[in-house]
């Protein structure tokens, strides 16, 4: 217990350190502009905060459609434990997304202009309604937890009305979105290493965003698990576990036709930062995903987590050689973000670790676990709901 | 009849009127510092390179199917029918899409400005739309930047290279580059050696990222009437289930 109290001390102190620099680092955004505050240049205008905070906080907040779907459109009951922190996430991911927004816009106080001034042949126009009308169907979707908690069953009943259309609603929003991040990149042939640039972007996008989003779903569960000293829910999370190993296969699959397609594989043998952050990429993606198709390494909760860990950061390491490095060697510059750039990030990640704690503890967030698993259990139950679903 | 600038680096002598013309259009400031320094910026919409013996001369290229006016989400840059591309700074919300966009690296951005602005060359919309010619083409006084007709432009630019086949490296850089631009380039050597991007693609940028979102209405109809199938198999499934009595 004391050893537990220590720990979450050092976490606290460090929370805060981050949050002091954040703010120190908010002041130079605010008072001496980006220039002040970043690395950022004319000839490499997207950074830390694009290629972080909003491409790999979109990513990862995947979990929200991803369980929405399976849950209610798909109706596999099975899952429903896991669907309030995963919206959750999602909501807290997209609320932190757009904080991230307010620093790096020039104009943050212009966020508002694209939904009255229209431009349809804008990817960022697509991305700008996205992530307004989808935060407000995250909202909508959280919201019942809310009611719960203060027990206003009418507004409750209410939502409960239009629930399928809106879920219907964020599952096409979060498509589109999360597709169009890869979008983005269309737009710059000749600044995005081979490796990266294919037609097929917002496609590779959307899978790896599933995957982001199953992958967040194990992770958070595990560190509720311990934060909150609940049981783990493990045949369920065995059961993500087979289906991200799934989806990873499809992804791994059609990108390696795609580099095949496109003749770059022979790239690979340059000596070159790309190459090595390539297999950087590969490999975190590639060992998960080998692991997670072996029941034994399912059905053990370190093994289930360090899997989940690899694919999070393989999918952070790709959304930031697609936004940063894949972009540098093209734009003839090196990009490396100045400290405040860092201290900004870290503090949006900090702050979403604690809001998060702070609403698991006190938001009905979690089900009570109907009771404890036991492995022999466990090895009964392997079963996969979606087989049956 | 879309206006152009013709620029022939076989003639330029690098003295750099247009630079001061160009930061008197624009009301930035012109010393010998900012005259030496060889890059557009913020505060400097035109450049004169040095390449060796060799001068160049960078503008924005006023694209004939601009990237950066596709990709602006609040419609700030606008393809004028006249040529130029133009930007109305009060709708900018400084995403700075366009920068990224750009193939030729041109908009920059006011980064030392609370309240930055993206910058850049619009060959002088103004000037052109009252008949007058660009401060720059003006202010040339041997005739290396040329303002008029794209059309008469390209036929003139034919004649110099058909002319002094020996003077001119025979193309026409800004014809086929990126769809074609509004600014073109003749030159001694091939267009790399007087620092412009010869990678770029033949085809027009804008395309690239229309080709995926004109399918938007196809995902969103289609991922509807899919969506909503699903749910109401899967819950008429769970309705028979609670009839048959096989749940609660």
């Amino acid at each position: 217990m004391k050893s537990i109290l220590k720990q979450l001390t050092v976490w606290r102190v460090i929370l805060l350190a981050i949050l002091l620099s954040g703010a120190y680092a908010t002041y130079l955004r605010i008072f001496y502009g980006l220039g002040g505050s970043t690395n950022l240049s004319d000839k490499f205008p997207w950074g830390l905060w694009i290629g972080f905070d909003v491409m790999c906080g979109v990513a990862l907040a995947a979990g929200g459609f991803t369980l929405v779907a399976i849950v209610h459109i798909f109706n596999i009951e099975t899952y429903k434990p896991v669907l309030r922190p995963a919206i959750l996430t999602a909501f807290l991911g997209y609320i932190l997304v757009v904080v991230g927004l307010l620093y790096d816009l020039g104009r943050p106080d212009r966020l508002w202009h694209p939904l009255i001034m229209w431009n349809p042949h804008s990817v960022m126009f697509e991305v700008a309604w996205c992530v307004t009308l989808y935060s407000t169907v995250l909202g909508l979707e959280f919201l019942p937890v809310v009611l719960e908690k203060f027990g206003l069953h009418k507004p409750l009943a209410w939502i409960h009305r239009i629930s399928v259309p809106l879920m219907i609603l964020g599952v096409l929003l979060s498509t589109l979105h999360q597709s169009s991040l890869g979008t983005l990149f269309l737009i710059v042939p000749e600044k995005e290493y081979p490796l990266w640039y294919t037609p097929i972007l917002p496609l590779l996008f959307y899978i790896s965003a599933i995957a982001a989003g199953l992958a967040m779903t194990i992770f958070e569960s595990w560190h509720s698990s311990r934060a909150f000293g609940r049981a783990l829910e493990l045949p369920l999370l065995m059961s993500i576990g087979r289906v991200l190993a799934v989806v990873m296969s499809v992804y791994l699959w059609i990108r390696v036709l795609d580099l095949a397609h496109r003749h770059v594989f022979g790239l690979l043998t340059r000596n070159r930062p790309e190459t090595w952050l390539f297999l950087l990429e590969a490999a975190l993606m590639i060992v998960p995903t080998a692991m997670l198709f072996h029941a034994s390494v399912r059905a053990r909760p370190g093994a289930l987590y360090a899997c989940a860990v690899m694919v999070v950061l393989s999918m952070v390491t790709n959304r930031l050689n697609v936004g940063i490095s894949g972009i540098e060697a093209g734009s003839g510059t090196h990009y490396i973000p100045k400290w405040s750039e860092l201290a900004i990030t870290l503090s949006i990640v900090g702050a979403g670790f604690a809001i998060f704690r702070v609403a698991g503890h006190y938001l009905p967030i979690f089900e009570e676990p109907t009771h404890e698993y036991g492995l022999a259990e466990v090895e009964e139950t392997e079963e996969d709901p979606i087989a049956v679903g | 009849m879309p206006k152009a600038i013709l620029y022939d680096s076989t003639l330029c002598i690098g003295c750099k009127a247009c630079e001061g013309a160009c930061a008197e259009r624009w009301g930035l400031p012109y010393s010998d510092k900012v005259a030496a320094e060889e890059k557009i910026s913020a505060h400097k919409l035109t450049a004169i390179e040095t390449h060796g013996d060799k001068f160049s001369r960078r503008l924005c290229m006023n694209c004939l199917q601009p990237a950066c006016a596709s990709v602006c989400p609040v419609g700030a840059l606008q393809k004028t029918e006249l040529g130029p591309v133009t930007y109305e700074a009060s709708r900018c919300m400084g995403c700075r899409y366009c920068m990224q966009a750009c193939p030729f690296q041109v908009p920059s951005y006011e980064w030392d400005q609370r309240l930055p602005r993206m910058r850049k060359c619009d060959m002088c919309f103004e000037r052109q739309s009252h008949g007058k010619l660009t401060a720059c083409a003006e202010a040339c006084p041997v005739g290396a930047t040329k303002n008029g007709d794209r059309d008469a432009l390209i036929a003139e630019a034919n004649q110099r290279l058909a002319e002094k086949p020996d003077q001119y490296y025979q193309k026409i850089y800004g014809l086929k580059e990126v769809g074609g631009t509004s600014v073109l380039y003749l030159s001694a050597v091939p267009f790399e050696q007087i620092g412009l991007r010869t990678n770029v693609p033949a085809e027009p940028l804008p395309e690239t990222t229309w080709r995926v979102l004109e399918l938007l209405p196809d995902v969103v109809s289609t991922g509807s009437v899919l969506l909503g199938g699903i749910w109401w198999i899967t819950n008429r499934r769970e309705e028979v289930a609670c009839k048959e009595g096989r749940r609660q």
